[in-house]
C-alpha cells in the first residue's frame, strides 16, 4: 500500500534513483486494481502482461545507464474511450464490445514516450455521456469513499482508480464535467485542460467542439507534470493548438500574492447545498490568508448553460455517433440478417446503444431538424457566445474564476437515473467551462461528513499554468487531498 | 415554440437517427424529450440580436499541405469489420438495392 500512496513524480524519481523498480510498483498497481474491481467495479480492462512487459522495459534501461521520460515507470489507468493499438476499446458500450482498437491515441504515443506504463482501462458513463457512471453497460462504478453513491461521471472508473489507490495517475474525457465532477466525487484532483491543449487523435468522439483529454492525480503538482507529457500539437489532430507547452510543474510556487480570483456570488449561491457553500467559502478563504484578492464578478449567462450545452452537445454527439452502423465496428444485429441496409443500421444501434446515449442521439437529431434548427441550435449557439462574452469580461476583472465542482456532494445510486433532467442539473457549475474553451481544475476542499467535496478553478485560454498554481498553493495549506477513503486504508 | 413533442415525432426523429426503437422506449422518449426540449425552451427568452453563432471555440486554424502520406494497412481497417471482404479490401453490407 506504500508504494501506492506515492506521488507520480516521487514514484518515478525513486525508479530513476534505483530505490524502487518500475516491476514493483506496476505488480503492485495491477494487484490493486485487481482486488478493488471487485468491490468497486472501476476497471474495464487490466493488462498484466503488457504493463509488466513494458515496466520490465524501463527497469532495463535504467540498468543499462540510458535516460528515462518523465513519467518513467508511472502506472497509468486510461479511461476507456482512448485507443491502444490491440486492446478493447469500449465506451463502455455493447456496440463496441469487442472493437480492438488498430492504432495508438495521441496521448497513448505520448505517455508511453515519457516511459509511463499503462496498466488497464477504466470504466465510465457509454461514449462520456452522463453524470453518474451509471450509463456504462458494463454496470456502475461505485465511489470509494461510499459504496452505495456513485464516483460521478463520465470519468468515474478514473477517479475511483486514484482515490482507491490503484494508480498515481489516470486520464479522463472532459466534455461537460466528466472529469471535473468525479474528480470532486471521489476526493482527486482532475484537470480539464484548454480547449486544444491536448490532442484527441484516438479518442472516441462525443462532442467535438468541448470533448478535452486531461489528468486525474492525488495532486495538481501531479497534474501539472501529466500535462506537460500531454499537451501539444498533432499533425492527426487539426484542433491540437500550437501554442508552447510550458514546464508547468516549474511554474509552481506556492505564491497567490496579489492574484485576483473571481467569486460569481449570485450564480453560485442558488441550490448548492450547505455543506458544499461551506467548504466553497472556507477555501476561499485559505487563498485571501495566502495574500489573494477575492473579487465579486457577474456571468448572467450562466445560468443558461446547461441548456445551451445540452442542445449543442447532442447536436453533435447525434453526428458523431452515425459511424456506429453495423458496418465498421464489430458488433452487428443478426435480427435484421435479411432486411436490407436500413433495417440493419437501425436494429443494430437500438441493440447496442443504451438508454441514455439514444436518448441523446434523439434529442440532437431532433434539434438539427428541419423547423427546429434556429429555435434550439442556432440559439444555443448564439447564446454560447454570451457565455464566452461574460467570461471574456470576467478576465478583464480577475485572474481566476472559482465556483463549486458540483451543487452537492456525491448522490446515491440510482437517485436520479429516472429523471434525466434531474441529472443534467448536476453540470450546472462545469459545463459553462466546455462551451467557452476555458480550462479548469477541481481539487479536494472538504468532506460532508465522510463525502468528499470539490473546489473549482477556472483560467484564461492556455492559461493552465495559473490555476495549477493556485491549486498547489491551496494544496500547500491544506490536507483535503491527502484524505482517504477506507478502502484504500 | 412551445411545440408539444408527440410520438409521431419520436417515430420520425428515430428513423432520421436510424433507431428503430421499441413500442416502450416510443413511449419514454416521448414524455422525456418534451420535458427536456420544455427546459431548454428558456434559451429563447435570451435576447440574442446580432449575436453569431459559436460553432467552435476556434482558437486557431491550422491546415497542412495536401501531401500523400502513410495511413494504416487495409487489414487492420478492416479487423473489426463484422463482415469483410478481406481479398478485395472492402466491408460487405446487406443489399442495398433490388431483391
Amino acid at each position: 500500500m506504500t508504494l501506492l500512496a506515492r506521488s507520480a513524480t516521487g514514484i518515478r524519481d525513486d525508479i530513476a534513483a534505483g530505490r524502487m523498480s518500475a516491476t514493483e510498483i506496476c505488480r503492485a498497481s495491477v494487484e490493486r486494481a485487481e482486488t478493488i474491481n471487485s468491490r468497486l467495479n472501476a476497471f474495464n480492462l487490466i493488462d498484466p502482461d503488457r504493463a509488466l512487459a513494458r515496466a520490465a522495459d524501463v527497469d532495463r534501461r535504467r540498468t543499462a545507464g540510458e535516460a528515462l521520460g518523465p513519467l518513467a515507470g508511472v502506472p497509468v489507468a486510461l479511461k476507456d474511450n482512448m485507443c491502444v493499438r490491440g486492446m478493447r476499446t469500449t465506451a463502455s458500450s455493447r456496440i463496441l464490445e469487442n472493437f480492438v482498437a488498430p492504432y495508438d491515441a495521441t496521448v497513448v504515443r505520448r505517455l508511453e514516450t515519457a516511459d509511463a506504463v499503462i496498466i488497464g482501462k477504466t470504466n465510465c458513463d457509454e461514449f462520456a455521456m452522463g453524470s453518474s457512471n451509471e450509463n456504462s453497460a458494463f454496470g456502475p462504478v461505485r465511489n470509494p469513499w461510499a459504496t452505495d453513491r456513485t464516483p460521478g461521471g463520465s470519468s468515474g472508473g478514473s477517479a475511483a482508480a486514484i482515490a482507491a489507490q490503484c494508480v498515481p495517475l489516470a486520464l479522463g474525457s472532459d466534455t461537460g464535467g466528466s472529469i471535473r465532477q468525479p474528480a470532486s466525487f471521489c476526493g482527486v484532483s482532475g484537470l480539464k485542460p484548454t480547449y486544444g491543449r491536448v490532442s484527441r487523435y484516438g479518442l472516441l468522439a462525443f462532442a467535438s467542439s468541448l470533448d478535452q483529454i486531461g489528468p486525474f492525480a492525488r495532486s495538481a503538482a501531479d497534474c501539472a507534470t501529466a500535462l506537460s507529457v500531454l499537451a501539444g500539437p498533432d499533425p492527426c489532430d487539426s484542433t491540437a493548438a500550437h501554442e508552447p507547452v510550458p514546464d508547468y510543474a516549474a511554474e509552481l510556487t506556492g505564491d497567490v500574492r496579489g492574484l485576483r480570483v473571481g467569486v460569481p456570488r449570485r450564480f453560485v449561491t442558488e441550490g448548492v447545498e450547505e455543506t458544499v457553500r461551506r467548504a466553497f467559502d472556507e477555501a476561499l478563504a485559505t487563498l485571501h490568508d495566502r495574500g489573494a484578492t477575492l473579487v465579486d464578478i457577474e456571468l448572467p449567462h450562466a445560468r443558461y448553460a446547461i441548456p445551451v450545452y445540452y442542445l449543442v452537445a447532442t447536436a453533435e454527439a447525434s453526428s458523431n455517433l452515425a459511424r456506429y452502423d453495423g458496418v465498421k465496428y464489430g458488433r452487428r444485429s443478426a435480427a435484421a440478417k435479411d432486411q436490407g441496409l436500413k433495417a440493419m443500421y437501425s436494429r443494430t444501434r437500438d441493440e447496442g446503444f443504451g438508454a441514455e446515449v439514444k436518448r441523446r442521439i434523439m434529442l440532437g437529431t431532433y434539434v438539427l431538424s428541419a423547423g427546429y434548427y434556429d429555435a434550439f441550435y442556432l440559439k444555443a449557439q448564439q447564446v454560447r457566445t454570451l457565455l464566452r462574452r461574460d467570461y471574456e469580461q470576467a478576465f478583464e476583472q480577475v485572474d481566476v474564476v472559482t465556483m463549486p465542482t458540483s451543487p452537492t456532494p456525491p448522490f446515491r445510486l440510482g437517485e436520479k437515473t429516472s429523471d434525466p433532467l434531474e441529472m443534467y442539473l448536476a453540470d450546472v457549475f462545469t459545463v459553462s467551462v466546455n462551451l467557452v474553451g476555458v480550462p479548469g481544475i477541481s481539487i479536494p476542499c472538504g468532506l460532508a461528513g465522510s463525502l468528499p467535496i470539490g473546489f473549482q478553478v477556472i483560467g484564461r485560454m492556455f492559461d493552465e499554468a495559473t490555476i495549477l498554481r493556485v491549486a498547489d498553493a491551496y494544496q500547500r495549506a491544506t490536507d483535503w487531498h491527502t484524505r482517504v477513503p477506507e478502502v484504500a486504508g | 415554440m412551445a411545440a408539444e413533442l408527440t410520438r409521431a415525432d419520436v417515430e420520425r426523429i428515430a428513423t432520421l437517427a436510424h433507431l428503430e426503437l421499441t413500442d416502450e422506449e416510443k413511449d419514454l422518449f416521448t414524455a422525456q424529450l418534451a420535458g427536456i426540449l420544455h427546459y431548454a425552451e428558456q434559451v429563447q427568452q435570451v435576447d440574442t440580436t446580432g449575436v453569431p453563432p459559436m460553432a467552435h471555440v476556434g482558437a486557431e486554424r491550422t491546415e497542412r499541405d495536401d501531401e500523400p502520406r502513410p495511413s494504416m494497412p487495409t487489414a487492420d481497417a478492416l479487423a473489426n469489420a463484422p463482415d469483410a471482404a478481406l481479398d478485395a479490401g472492402l466491408f460487405r453490407v446487406p443489399r442495398v438495392i433490388g431483391g
